[in-house]
């Protein structure tokens, strides 16, 4: 990372978005003191994360991009040994992981070995594993990668149940553009080991200067400059028989068109709305799609796999 | 929100915890425990059974019996090689469990386990301690399971053994694998790759084995070979086992091999302890 700065409020969901490689994972190993920085500070909870790292430690909590989870071990016997890890006594931890078990809806599966666990079962096992020590900042890195379209719906859910229930501060990275709209609070887009831009997805989205609406008329007339003066509209294109019109919350102003144009006589035939996408916002920061900027995805995922194998599963 | 007071003050919670986690491994599968003891068993049987360096001398009829006895004891200190042998076994079991101690530091590593223990509050020094510790308490079993064989086997216990000394085969046990099991941790220290941690291990094993008292005795070796085995850790232990359990005991030389095998593990412990503190984070 290259001199990143930044801030994260009391309870918000805050993300980093970025492709592989943008030093999302850097930025928590050091925040969560497995990692010291060569340069600057940073501070948790008002801890310094270079002098204070044992109270950092006690206070956070962390759901790594990889399965940690011992696989020789049942998924209580996990969040146990996680326990333990922070010093909690077991009359304590026992009941809690009991609970944790029950919010991630592991209960039945508890006592079998984490080897026969599914990749979204070993995601909920990690995210409670993560909450034992009731930690007041959780930190998640890219806590959906690998997961099907549904297990990925149901993870965000848990992530949101679990910060209702304990409220948390939430700090998270990601390169799922839908991952980070649905989720976070505030984003931090990455590029390179720089932020390029921060805030919230909306009013990224709403920067770009608004949704798309496209439509065509019947007649054949310029209205151009009628659609422009039309309340919220900022900027109208002509191109052959379609109109781009580019207008802050489109839901809103689509019908005040189609109102304005009838009244004038204009038949409309065609409409569509188009929202920009954090696709857009990220294009319009960095220059390139995300999409592009992440080909190594499936490269890592295959590594994932080799490495699976090579434990012999 | 956390309170102070569910936190148990004890660093050893965390120890135990991490400890237990790879005892857990080991204990749970009767298959694993049973494949670290048949090796040392299939050479015992084998090799201490087959190698039966006694009969050279007391089967030759032109050797007086008495004079077959001299020489052996001469030799080795007791009459029966196999007995010898079945001692030497014992560091064996001991050499080869510490040095899979630093194998599962690689594949904590790897598999992401380590990073996720670095982020909770245990110590630096408690992670390292506990993979010294666990290779610690299995090679104990492991030694006192191969002694029991053997014996079943047909070990012959010295004039001076008492059942007090199994306490003492204990203690040596104990100090040898402290000492190595922190050497090969340590080699572990930074590593990712399992390869590179094979290959130090078979470069470490052969030289540690036969440039050591373990299967023959070192007065008979060439100079050098000597020189390295008098450096050698497992030289120590092998004499202070064999003091314990076969020969008329020399209680300066048990008190010497103690020395120095409570040295060793005293500065690799250190050593491990120190070093862990830097280079476990990257």
């Amino acid at each position: 990372m290259d001199h990143v700065n930044f801030g994260v409020k009391n309870g918000e969901i805050f993300g980093f978005l970025g492709p592989n490689g943008a030093g999302k994972t850097t930025t928590i190993n050091m925040l969560i003191t497995v990692l010291k920085p060569t340069e600057g500070t940073a501070s948790v909870l008002g801890y310094d994360i270079a002098g204070q790292a044992r109270e950092v430690r006690s206070v956070t909590g962390v759901v790594p991009q990889e399965y940690t989870a011992d696989e020789d071990l049942t998924g209580h016997e996990n969040i146990i040994l996680c326990a333990d890890l922070y010093g909690i006594k077991r009359e304590v931890s026992k009941k809690r992981a009991l609970e944790l078990l029950e919010l991630v809806e592991l209960t039945e599966f508890k006592d079998k070995k984490v080897q026969t666990y599914s990749g979204g079962m070993r995601r909920r096992l990690e995210l409670a594993c993560g909450l034992i020590n009731r930690p007041r900042v959780l930190f998640l890195d890219e806590p959906t990668l690998g997961l099907d379209v549904q297990t990925r719906a149901a993870t965000w859910n848990y992530i949101r149940l679990l910060k209702k229930e304990f409220d948390m501060t939430l700090f998270m990275t990601t390169h799922y553009l839908e991952e980070a709209d649905a989720l976070c609070d505030r984003i931090a887009i990455i590029d390179h080991g720089k932020i390029v831009v921060t805030g919230s997805p909306e009013d990224l989205k709403n920067n770009l200067g608004g949704d798309i609406i496209t439509l065509s008329i019947q007649e054949d007339v310029d209205i151009s400059g009628f659609v422009e003066k039309i309340e919220h509209v900022k900027e109208v294109k002509k191109q052959d028989d379609t109109y781009f019109v580019k207008a802050e919350n489109g839901e809103l102003t689509a019908p005040l068109i189609i109102e304005a144009l009838r009244q004038k006589g204009h038949v409309v035939t065609k409409l569509s709305l188009t929202k920009p996408t954090l696709n857009e916002v990220y294009l319009d920061y960095t220059g390139k799609s995300m999409r592009d900027a992440e080909e190594s995805r499936e490269g890592f995922v295959a590594h994932r796999i080799s490495l699976r194998r090579a434990r012999g599963r | 929100m956390s309170q102070p007071n569910e936190r148990s003050a004890s660093k050893l919670h965390g120890l135990w915890a991490l400890t237990n986690r790879e005892l857990k491994k080991w204990y749970k599968e009767p298959m694993l425990l049973f494949m670290s003891i048949i090796q040392p068993v299939i050479w015992m049987g084998l090799f201490g059974k087959a190698m039966n360096i006694s009969a050279i001398f007391t089967s030759n009829p032109g050797i007086p019996q008495e004079a077959a006895k001299q020489i052996m004891l001469q030799t080795f200190k007791t009459s029966d090689y196999f007995s010898y042998m079945a001692v030497g076994m014992m560091s064996f079991v001991v050499l080869f469990t510490t040095m899979f101690s630093g194998m599962s530091i690689v594949w904590d590593r790897r598999l992401g386990f380590l990073n996720k223990v670095l982020s909770t509050p245990v110590s630096r020094a408690t992670i390292i301690f506990s993979k010294v510790l666990s290779a610690t308490l299995r090679s104990i079993v492991q030694a006192s399971i191969v002694m029991v064989i053997a014996l079943l086997l047909g070990m012959q216990l010295g004039p001076t053994f008492n059942p007090l000394n199994i306490l003492g085969v204990f203690a040596a046990v104990f100090l040898i694998c402290m000492g190595l099991s922190s050497l090969f941790v340590l080699i572990a220290i930074r590593s990712t790759r399992w390869e590179t941690q094979m290959a130090v291990m078979n470069l470490l094993n052969l030289p540690l084995m036969f440039a050591s008292n373990t299967f023959f005795t070192t007065s008979m070796m060439p100079e050098w070979i000597q020189a390295i085995a008098k450096i050698n850790p497992i030289t120590y232990t092998t004499d202070a086992l064999r003091q314990l359990l076969l020969y008329n005991m020399d209680v300066t030389q048990l008190m010497i091999d103690f020395t120095y095998l409570g040295i060793f593990a005293a500065v690799f412990t250190s050593i491990g302890i120190v070093l862990s503190w830097r280079y476990l984070s990257r």
